[in-house]
């Protein structure tokens, strides 16, 4: 008999979900201060933190361009604050969600 | 360019419905990078039975086979015999509960799968009480706490019994390789989980996984709580192979267990005295695990 991994029967993925719109509060990156460790990115367990291109956004020092930023998807992002309150540099800031998707 | 300690690959996708902070959702993010898409999940009833959504949603981009609360060990015993008639070798089958769904609803299915050693993992993620029905006390609860079912008042009823070492009844019963991995630690998770993967038979993991609803602590402590429970030895980092014990994480500093249950809603009803007891409690429990580790090796090379 001919094997076939079987695929998840549930066909639409959870993505679909925004999750962003139960955030009372954001975390917002302080890009002067970020150091691009990924300590975020590793415990954020959405997860909606990503990798982009490191010239999208400024950083403490020319250096650290040369290293992928990270970026917050507010779509799914919660605002559990774990990636605030692990931050070594204090780099991102929590704040009052205003409502206005900003 | 990046570097990262962990890897980059995710197989959970966001959207899913865990709580603000869920430690289990993390642990699931962790097991899955470890262990890759070949694999297939069996959960029981638990917070992971909720947590993907209803259909026809999926967060996991692995198969995911849900059963009754007290058959995970028989599910997983079953998806790998039914693999293994059909020669399938490169699969990996992991069974993923909570702490309710083994400490006590699933401790016999468990205990059944081990011992007719099933090439399969087992998961306990253990955020300590039965969370996915609103916080009642399960077997997995530790000495003090408030839930639901405990719940303290005038009477001061909160939990008087101590938590059930399942890692240690696993280890009892001769599983070969047995290990607990905490959510703060999420490198050494994913070697234990690698490694249980590259080894055939049966494997147990103990990860503790923070609750900040049942535990009554602000979502953003998720990560702090649990590295303070691995440097106050609450829940000491080991694994055990064949039988001998290896501490991963031995913490320099003695870190006064005041500071972990301080930090929680669960135990704020705790009288000086009472913490003082459990600081008793963990410290014995520590130096027990200490000699269990001196004495296996010292065993294993005579």
């Amino acid at each position: 008999m001919e094997f076939e991994f079987p695929t998840p029967l549930t066909t639409v993925p959870s993505t679909a979900n925004k999750t962003g719109v139960w955030r009372t509060f954001r975390p917002v990156i302080n890009y002067e201060k970020c150091i691009r460790c990924y300590i975020c990115w590793k415990f954020c367990p959405e997860p909606a933190i990503s990798f982009v291109p490191g010239d999208k956004y400024p950083a403490p020092s020319e250096a650290f361009l040369k290293r992928d930023a990270v970026e917050i998807n507010y779509d799914y992002c919660k605002g559990c604050g774990i990636c605030a309150n692990e931050c070594p540099k204090g780099a991102i800031d929590f704040v009052l969600e205003r409502g206005d998707g900003q | 360019m990046r570097n990262t300690t962990i890897p980059e690959e995710e197989y959970m996708l966001p959207g899913h419905v865990a709580c603000l902070g869920c430690g289990a959702a993390l642990a699931m993010r962790y097991a899955l990078k470890a262990l890759g898409k070949k694999t297939i999940v069996s959960v029981p009833a638990c917070c992971w039975a909720v947590i993907p959504g209803v259909y026809p949603y999926r967060t996991l981009e692995v198969p995911l086979l849900y059963t009754a609360f007290e058959v995970t060990g028989a599910a997983i015993s079953g998806i790998r015999e039914a693999l293994e008639v059909l020669g399938q070798d490169d699969v990996t089958v992991m069974g993923w509960a909570g702490d309710g769904g083994t400490a006590d609803i699933g401790i016999q299915a468990l205990s059944g799968a081990m011992e007719r050693e099933h090439n399969v993992i087992y998961v306990m993620y253990d955020n300590e009480a039965y969370m996915n029905t609103g916080v009642q006390r399960s077997g997995a609860t530790p000495f003090g706490a408030w839930t639901t079912t405990t719940p303290v008042g005038k009477l001061r009823i909160y939990k008087k019994e101590r938590k059930k070492p399942v890692a240690e009844m696993m280890v009892a019963q001769g599983v070969p390789y047995v290990a607990t991995a905490n959510i703060a630690y999420p490198e050494d998770l994913i070697r234990k989980l690698r490694k249980a993967k590259e080894m055939k038979g049966p494997k147990f993991i103990h990860i503790y996984a923070t609750c900040p609803t049942g535990w009554r602590v602000p979502p953003n402590k998720t990560i702090e709580i649990a590295k303070l429970a691995v440097q106050t030895r609450v829940f000491p980092l080991y694994e055990v192979e064949n039988g001998v014990y290896k501490i991963n994480v031995k913490p320099k500093e003695r870190v006064p267990v005041r500071d972990y249950l301080r930090m929680q809603g669960r135990f704020r009803h705790l009288t000086e005295e009472e913490v003082e007891l459990i600081q008793k409690m963990v410290d014995e429990e520590w130096e027990k695990l200490l000699l269990k580790e001196e004495m296996t090796n010292r065993v294993r090379k005579e």
